[in-house]
Parts: structure tokens; C-alpha cells; sequence
């Protein structure tokens, strides 16, 4: 029975890891931490065969990038390879300035276990570049048909780096995946991870030359209900879209959310419920030069129409004064039949919510601020 | 060949992802240089490939210096012989994290 289940949310600050633990009540919360004090963790994740098994990436502007595997929850953890080479001659991409510039690898964004293998995981790494271990991270292959995709040399870095931040994996082809890169875009391979396609029509960026290019767009992040992986949800810089054709076309679903200078629907973070696909959250940001919520007013948006009808959600955060951010890793949910909705913020609170997003409470508050946030729903 | 005992001083992040408390002793065989002295080091604690030096171009990360003999060797050749006091293990080499400005 999943109300007697046990929830473990996993938290990747600037300055350290935390592991979060409750039952399906999920009113009471242990909390361990920081693990790997003092360092980045851009992301820690769970395998979905095996919830003991967790791979973080830790990471450092002074030491480099590490990898870390626990095999008991979190409880112990080993420091495994962290060697990312890219495959061949990397090449080059846009620089900044428009000039070629080569590869470099700077740090691990986003780490995605296989579903069906604890020893097999995808990382998305910026410079950005697909790389996967099938040995439990002794050792790091590039997928570089993703990195050779025909634009690649095009690709320019956003102020934020040239990241690949979202790794999809479909759980009804093992062959199909889905990944997107900060000012890039959305990317979908049929064949586990050899070739690429760009799946970026629909999107539409006033802030690139050709507002309806090909790439160019800075996709901040994507999401997909595993029961319908056709459908796939983005938070792009601005707009949030839906896809109902495996990315082939979006289309926009700002609907009513909080308008902002002419536009609407700014954000970052974007997920599913557990149960149900058409229901989806957002965090509406205001603007891409202001970074903090909307009158200093922090809401989780969820449609139930999979767009375009939005209601905010407040009860239990702070309706004023606040001015966090919630970046685009650090929203998940827990498949609990009551489904469970957790983002963290800036300010280094992490909420949640037992009951889809109704009300809200904050599991601590004071973290280094937050950098993504997992959740595994265990036995 | 001459051996020396090397003694090596690792940043707090560095020690404690090695496992190790206060300084290393390493044992270096033929001429003592950074070179030979991160081989060395890496080769015991291969958890730290990568995190002094690029796995790839073996260059010095940028914001981690080298210090020995209250002088910085950051810029001196990997290769160049490092001071005697070193070689001797009188004095320690130093792996430093550089100065932040407050991160």
C-alpha cells in the first residue's frame, strides 16, 4: 500500500548534498546533510531499478568535477570515474564572441539512470555533450553523434553556459530519448543515442535573429508523464509548450499566466503529477533579466488541461517579500497516491506538498541555495 | 636510482576526498618536479586524477597553485627540477586552492 511507502528527497545545493526522508505522511522529515560539504552538486538521482543506488555530480571551480555512486541510499558514497574526454577531435562551437571556440569540458548538469540497468546512466555536461557509463561510472563513453549533430558548430553559449541539462528517457522504447541544451534546443534520437534530430519546430524566440530557427532556443527544461511519452511538456526562456507529437511541433500553453512587459511564461522548472498526465506545474519567474517571482509573490502554477489554464497555487508559501528562484532541476514529484510535489529555491528552502500542489510546506529552510531536487518513492 | 620521501600538503577538499589527515609522504623515484610528484600522488590516491591537474593536457587546474620554500612554482615547467629542501623532504610542496575573494 503506497501510503505506508517512504519517500527520499535528494537535494544538490551550491554547497553540498542533502538527503531528505519521510514517510508517506510526509509531515515529519529527517534530514542528512551536507554530504560532500563545501562543493557543487548540480544533481544527485536515483536509479529507478535499484533506489539504493545514487550517482551525484559533484563539482568545483577549483578541483574539477567529480562523480560519486552510493549503493546503500546515501548512507556511504565512493568517489567513481570522473574522467569526461570528448570523442576524437572535439571540434568547435560559437564562441561568445561568434568566433569558433573548441570543446572544453567544464562540469556535469544533469545525471539520468537507465531504466532498466542501476549501472547504466546518461550525463548531460557542458560543454554540452551526451556521455554514459554502463559500469556503474568507472568509466565515461561520449555519445558524440549528439555533439556532431549537423548545427553543433553553431551552437553559442547563453549567459549560462552552453549546458545539456535534460536527459529523457522513454520507458516504452529504450531505443528513443530526448535531451535539450541551453541555447540550443530540444534534441530526440531513435536509435539510443547514436543520431539527432532537432525537434524545435514551434518554438518561437524573439531574442535570436530568426525567431523561428531550427536552434537557437534556450530550452531552460522538459518534462514527460511516463504513460504517455509522445507527450512531452517544456519551460523554454520564455513560454511554456507542449509537444503531442513527440516534439515534431509545439505549441505555446502560456494561457492566463502572469503576464510580464507583453509576454508570459518565464520560468525554468516544469514536471507532470505522478497519475496524472494532463496536470502540470510550473514556477512562474518575472522576466529574463529579473530572475525572482512576480511581485515578490512565490507561486507553483498548475493547469489541468495541460495548459493554457493555469491556477496558482499559494497555500503555505510566501506571498511576500520573497524573491528566490527555482532553477530548472529542482522540481520533482513522488508517485504516492496522494502525489507529492517538491521544488526547492535559491534561498535554500525546499517545499512540499502531499496533496498535488494544494498546500504547501516548507522541509527546511536555511540550505545553501538549491540546484535540483530528486524524489524516489521507496517500499 | 635515488628515492626521496617526498611530504605533500593537500587542500581540506583534497585530503578529504583522499581519506587522508595531515600531510602525505610519498616516495618519488629519479628527479623531484611537480611531474613526478603528482604521478606519484595520483598513483596512490587515483580519486584525485583530474582534480590538480586536466586528465587530458596534465596542465595545473587555473585556481590551484604551487607553493614550496615560501615561493609560488605555479608558472615554473612541471618538469624543472623543484628546490632541494623539497627533494630532501625538509620542506613540504604545497597544493593550494587559489584565494577566492568570497565565494
Amino acid at each position: 500500500m503506497k501510503t505506508m511507502s517512504k519517500v527520499r528527497v535528494l537535494v544538490g545545493t551550491r554547497k553540498g548534498a542533502f538527503i531528505l526522508e519521510s514517510d508517506g505522511k510526509r509531515q515529519k522529515w529527517d534530514v542528512s546533510g551536507p554530504h560532500f560539504a563545501g562543493w557543487e552538486l548540480y544533481h544527485v538521482k536515483g536509479s529507478p531499478v535499484d533506489p539504493n543506488r545514487l550517482y551525484a555530480s559533484q563539482s568545483s571551480g577549483w578541483f574539477g568535477q567529480l562523480i560519486q555512486r552510493s549503493s546503500d541510499g546515501g548512507k556511504t558514497w565512493e568517489p567513481v570515474d570522473n574522467k569526461f574526454v570528448y570523442d576524437g577531435v572535439p571540434g568547435t562551437h560559437k564562441w561568445y564572441d561568434g568566433t569558433p571556440h573548441p570543446w572544453e569540458f567544464k562540469r556535469v548538469w544533469h545525471l539520468e539512470p537507465s531504466l532498466t540497468d542501476p549501472d547504466t546512466v546518461y550525463a548531460g555536461v557542458e560543454d554540452a555533450a551526451l556521455f554514459r557509463t554502463m559500469d556503474g561510472g568507472k568509466s565515461w563513453q561520449e555519445l558524440s553523434g549528439m555533439r556532431g549533430h549537423g548545427t553543433g558548430s553553431g551552437w553559442q553559449p547563453g549567459a549560462g553556459g552552453l549546458g545539456l541539462h535534460t536527459i529523457i528517457l522513454d520507458p516504452k522504447d529504450p531505443k528513443r530519448m530526448f535531451i535539450a541544451i541551453s541555447a540550443a534546443g530540444a534534441f530526440r534520437s531513435e536509435d539510443g543515442g547514436a543520431t539527432w534530430k532537432a525537434i524545435n519546430r514551434g518554438l518561437r524566440s524573439e531574442y535570436i535573429p530568426d525567431p523561428d530557427a531550427e536552434v537557437g532556443h534556450c530550452v531552460h527544461h522538459m518534462a514527460m508523464h511516463p504513460s504517455r511519452p509522445g507527450v512531452l511538456f517544456m519551460q523554454k526562456h520564455w513560454d511554456v509548450l507542449r509537444s503531442d507529437s513527440a516534439g515534431d511541433l509545439w505549441k505555446e500553453v502560456n494561457g492566463n499566466l502572469p503576464e510580464d512587459a507583453g509576454k508570459r511564461g518565464f520560468g525554468f522548472v516544469i514536471d507532470v503529477h505522478a497519475h496524472e498526465p494532463e496536470t502540470i506545474y510550473v514556477v512562474p519567474i518575472k522576466s529574463d533579466s529579473q530572475h525572482f517571482p512576480h511581485e515578490g509573490k512565490l507561486r507553483v502554477y498548475r493547469s489541468r488541461t495541460g495548459g493554457n489554464d493555469w491556477e496558482p497555487l499559494t497555500k503555505g508559501l510566501p506571498q511576500r517579500d520573497c524573491y528566490v528562484n527555482v532553477l530548472r532541476d529542482a522540481m520533482a514529484v513522488d508517485s504516492l497516491d496522494s502525489c507529492g510535489v517538491y521544488f526547492g529555491t535559491t534561498g535554500g528552502q525546499v517545499y512540499a506538498s502531499a496533496d498535488a500542489g494544494d498546500s504547501w510546506m516548507p522541509i527546511v529552510r536555511d540550505l545553501p541555495a538549491v540546484l535540483s531536487v530528486e524524489v524516489q518513492t521507496l517500499a | 636510482m635515488n628515492q626521496a620521501v617526498i611530504r605533500v600538503v593537500l587542500p581540506a577538499h583534497l585530503r578529504t576526498l583522499a581519506k587522508v589527515g595531515g600531510q602525505v609522504e610519498l616516495t618519488v623515484a629519479g628527479p623531484v618536479t611537480q611531474r613526478s610528484i603528482l604521478d606519484a600522488l595520483e598513483a596512490r590516491y587515483p580519486m584525485l586524477q583530474g582534480t590538480i591537474r586536466d586528465h587530458v593536457t596534465q596542465e595545473r587546474r587555473a585556481f590551484v597553485r604551487f607553493f614550496a620554500c615560501q615561493e609560488d612554482l605555479s608558472h615554473e615547467s612541471p618538469d624543472a627540477p623543484l628546490p632541494d629542501a623539497v627533494a630532501s623532504g625538509a620542506e613540504p610542496f604545497l597544493v593550494v586552492g587559489a584565494i577566492a575573494g568570497g565565494m
